[in-house]
């Protein structure tokens, strides 16, 4: 395939697909992504789609995106506003115009555009002029007639014939970009191995669409991203829960433990519980439970079986999980807790993204019980945080509760795959027969950890639960020793900040600003403050992965600063916990709470005007 | 399970050191008793066992058995227990559980728990009270009843174990009665032995709430004549003589008197427990008195696939063929690519 046009190069590219939430977008986007990982770009991906299945088709509710921001440099958000939006209907114009840069580009399938998807999407007459458009590069296509067209011989039935509709525009866009089609048709043809019609008719629409978006010119000059100077290894996409669950398998290989996952669907959490299900292969025992406490009781009980434990949920969810969470404090047994965070109260915004979970993920537990909290920050990095997560707990014998979060568990990005040798080796503490007669709350001098004696040991046989307990396993009720038990507990979480790395100072190390955050707003965050350093501002960023404990030097660091800005979504979770651990410092807030990611634009603004105040 | 004979345990070695707290009298007494007993019969080495409870009276049991235990939150048990036994299929493991503790809070799981047949014991201690909050109805209480929580009786129907057991798919119910310490050891074993989730109502005194609440029918004077003990493969008979006995008179079971109307031993009803087909084990789980004896005994005891063993084939099936062997296959699985 050659081309005449004009090509001129960018550094980046921002691409929203959109459409019914039966149109396939989120397959679209995600076969771009993978083309222009292949190529060598480094990308950000978020989908972005509505929590019911199937909303009433045409309506601004149904609305289902994926967005794709790629790049020759580093990438690390999905983007703001986005060059090109492909919009299936009218209600996908309506649903993202005011995330078109000015003058972009937008694709539609102009035979989508009648009266009633128009009236549907909430347009009294033509979305164009009603969202002034008509200073963009609009390509109204007739998507749905070529498809019908293109695929006339295959003698399939309509709707599979309409199904192919996105991969005509995923052909359009294909062009604009300049890539090849070989990685997609490969992907149709190991899909529908066994059905080869099926796989023909989707190259076919995708080849119409390339083609057609060459004759018509569609852009002009096509935009060129070169490949982005990535460091060398072997790579992938990964999205963030496959991360996750990725992450907690490789924990058990380095322990030599097996893994066990008690779980209960729920959005956007359940792709961890999916993907660890399928792990048969490399032993993982996955039990889809009957609701979200059997989900943590089952895994408890397989922690006090000897398997590395672990359950996955959402917000919602981690309320339910609360006592049984409690059960393991008292217990002192390994236990992962996942906690996929989405917008709340209740059930919230299910699809959505949040950070509001960080006060229940530290208190939200009767007594004094205290868990260890982490959070990841980019989709890939979510295996190293369940990594740390799996190896906290089973060395520290403590539950941990590692946050992530809608747009990380779904987002993806290429990922240089690590080799398992350069992982940390876990070191459960197993009790052996030299503790005969064995104390089941017995500690180690260095982390107050007890020893973990696994039923099935010859005379190590012992009770737990969740009764105050002395040293021996007895129950006790003396006033002494529960408060010196409360204290041990409590140290014995102090005292991973041992062995967690100290916070880094990311930008200036000293300077007017220090932006702090935690979890999955890092690559926002990050993206704001190195443009705020370019444009001449003396800006550092402290983000935060280990949440309790927290890491050595937050004093020294916060010190280095004449001002503090905590920017999370949420209220002021974050910034309310500074306050009351680090008093020595006045802590201004950036907040959102509209299950949307920040976008760089307001980041900076708010930056701005803190630093431009006396 | 591995079953090793040469373990020769007295009921002595499963004692543990702690100081049994239940009040005097409580039926708890007699059961521990019989379970230290029936796991001398079971030739299972001691370290294999985990004793698993959630929150009430009875689910301070694990306290008192030198076995591997773990006391849990309020009705959780068979969730935990699921989990134990999941991981390490080896092991033998027990759940003790109490009425408001398994049917109420706990219902969830006690009903999953047997649609999965898991190879766990559950002994459900059932004196139709709450004793450890210190006496409310329960959901067996009988209609009626007069508690702290019902002072003008109780406006709600009971559940019947059995017939929640046998409508959750189960596929072993028991019945037997604390003070019976012989039947119960024996019940305990069979339990034990069963693959797959077994079901021990105890028929349970609270000595302090609900005291003689089983008097009517388990009381010293009466229980031969308002109790019937089941036995695979023999008739149903039952009385201080062994006068009496169960026939099927339509599609309803009929209290008989042998020797009147010409009815013999020949016209009883044989108990076959391991019927598949629950009809029979469903009308003599729910008996009660006075218009019928209360069934004790195992009732149901029928094979089936368990849970833990259904796991474990799974993975070894699925090992068996793989191409991703450990960690580091996974992550170079699929579409990877490499950067020069």
């Amino acid at each position: 395939m050659t081309k005449n046009s004009q090509v001129i190069e960018r550094e980046e590219v921002v691409i929203r697909f959109s459409g019914d939430s039966g149109d396939g977008m989120q397959l679209t986007g995600t076969l771009f992504s993978d083309t222009a990982a292949l190529f060598g770009n480094d990308l950000s991906t978020f989908p972005d789609y509505p929590a019911e299945i199937r909303a009433p088709q045409g309506t601004v509710g149904g609305v289902s995106g994926f967005q794709v921001h790629l790049g020759h440099s580093e990438i690390n958000t999905p983007g703001d506003y986005a060059d090109v939006l492909v919009a299936m209907n009218p209600a996908a114009v309506k649903a993202n115009a005011k995330w078109v840069k000015q003058g972009g580009t937008i694709i539609f399938d102009k035979d989508n555009f009648t009266d009633k998807n128009i009236e549907k999407a909430g347009y009294k007459s033509d979305p164009v002029s009603e969202e002034k458009l008509e200073t963009y590069n609009v390509i109204a296509a007739p998507i749905s007639s070529m498809v019908k067209e293109a695929l006339k011989d295959f003698g399939l039935d309509p709707k599979s014939v309409l199904r192919t509709k996105n991969m005509f525009a995923l052909g359009m866009v294909y062009w604009l970009f300049d890539r090849k089609l070989k990685y997609t048709e490969q992907y149709f043809d190991k899909k529908f191995a066994r059905n080869p019609e099926i796989a023909e008719s989707n190259k076919v629409a995708l080849r119409a669409g390339y083609y057609y978006a060459e004759t018509i010119e569609a852009l002009n000059p096509v935009i060129k991203i070169e490949p982005a100077q990535i460091a060398k290894g072997t790579y992938r996409n990964i999205s963030g829960n496959a991360a996750t669950a990725w992450g907690i398998i490789a924990a058990a290989e380095k322990a030599g433990l097996k893994v066990f996952i008690g779980s209960y669907p729920i959005t956007p959490a359940t792709g961890i519980l999916e993907e660890l299900a399928a792990r048969k292969d490399l032993g993982v025992k996955s039990l889809q439970a009957e609701d979200e406490i059997a989900g943590i009781c089952t895994a408890l009980g397989a922690s006090f079986a000897g398997n590395l434990a672990v359950t996955s949920t959402s917000g919602p969810g981690l309320a339910l999980k609360s006592e049984a969470i409690g059960l393991a404090v008292m217990a002192e047994l390994p236990l992962v807790v996942i906690n996929v965070q989405r917008g709340g109260p209740s059930t919230g915004l299910p699809t959505k993204t949040e950070q509001a979970d960080l006060m229940q993920a530290l208190y939200g537990r009767n007594g004094e019980c205290p868990v260890v909290v982490i959070a990841a920050s980019t989709p890939s990095d979510c295996f190293i945080y369940a990594f740390e997560a799996a190896k906290i707990a089973v060395e520290h014998m403590t539950p941990v509760l590692l946050l992530t979060d809608g747009y990380l568990a779904n987002g993806s990005e290429p990922w240089k795959i690590p080799s398992m040798k350069d992982l940390p080796k876990i070191n459960p503490p197993f009790a052996d027969k030299k503790e005969i007669p064995f104390l089941p709350y017995k500690r180690d001098c260095e982390t107050l950890a007890r020893s973990w004696a696994i039923p099935g040991t010859p005379g190590l046989e012992h009770r737990i639960g969740g009764l105050e307990k002395t040293l021996k396993g007895t129950v006790s009720y003396i006033p002494e020793n529960h408060e010196m038990m409360v204290k041990f507990r409590a140290d014995k979480v102090a005292k991973v900040a041992d062995n967690i790395p100290d916070l880094k100072i990311w930008g200036e190390e000293s300077g007017d600003l220090l932006v702090v955050g935690w979890g999955g707003t890092k690559g926002y965050l990050m993206t704001a403050v190195r443009e705020l350093q370019s444009e001449g501002y003396k800006v550092g960023l402290a983000h935060f992965n280990y949440i309790n404990p927290m890491p050595k030097n937050v004093n020294d660091a916060f010190s280095k600063f004449r001002k503090i800005v905590v920017a999370e979504l949420n209220m002021g979770q974050f910034a309310d916990y500074l306050r009351m651990k680090y008093q020595d410092f006045k802590y201004a807030q950036i907040n959102k709470v509209q299950g949307l990611p920040f976008t760089i634009k307001e980041l900076k603004e708010k930056c701005i005007k803190l630093l431009e105040e006396k | 399970m591995a079953e090793l004979k040469n373990f020769q345990y007295t009921p002595k070695d499963f004692k543990s050191d702690q100081e049994v707290r239940w009040c005097p009298g409580c039926g708890d007494h007699a059961v521990l008793n019989a379970v230290q007993k029936a796991l001398t019969e079971l030739g299972i080495p001691k370290e294999k066992f985990a004793f698993i409870s959630g929150i009430g009276c009875s689910s301070r049991f694990p306290y008192y058995m030198d076995t591997y235990g773990f006391h849990g939150i309020h009705g959780r048990a068979a969730a935990i227990a699921t989990g134990v036994k999941t991981a390490n299929p080896e092991l033998s493991v027990w759940d003790i559980t109490g009425d408001g503790d398994a049917l109420a809070i706990g219902g969830n799981h006690f009903i999953h728990a047997i649609r999965r047949n898991i190879d766990i014991n559950i002994l459900l201690f059932n004196n139709e009270i709450y004793g450890l909050t210190k006496g409310q109805y329960s959901p067996t209480s009988e209609k009626g009843l007069m508690t702290k929580t019902s002072p003008f009786g109780t406006v709600e129907e009971p559940f019947s174990v059995g017939e929640l057991v046998i409508g959750a798919k189960g596929k072993f119910f028991a019945r037997t009665i604390d003070a019976n310490v012989a039947l119960s050891t024996q019940i305990y074993v069979e339990a034990a032995k069963h693959k797959g989730t077994s079901v021990v109502e105890v028929l349970q005194n609270c000595v302090i709430f609900n005291d003689g609440i089983h008097d009517k029918v388990a009381g010293r004077e009466v229980r031969d004549d308002r109790t019937i003990i089941l036995k695979h493969g023999q008739p149903m008979i039952f009385g201080k003589e062994n006068e009496k006995g169960l026939v099927l008179d339509g599609l309803k079971l009929k209290v008989v008197k042998l020797g009147e109307n010409g009815i013999s031993g020949k016209n009883l009803l044989v108990h076959d427990a391991q019927e598949a087909n629950p009809g029979i084990q469903y009308m003599l789980a729910n008996m009660r008195y006075p218009d019928y004896p209360v069934a004790l005994g195992v009732i149901r005891s029928v094979e089936g696939k368990t849970y833990d063993t259904d796991v474990e084939e799974q993975i070894m099936g699925i090992q068996k063929g793989a191409k991703i062997k450990c960690m580091d296959d996974l992550l170079n699985s699929g579409s990877v690519w490499k950067v020069e």
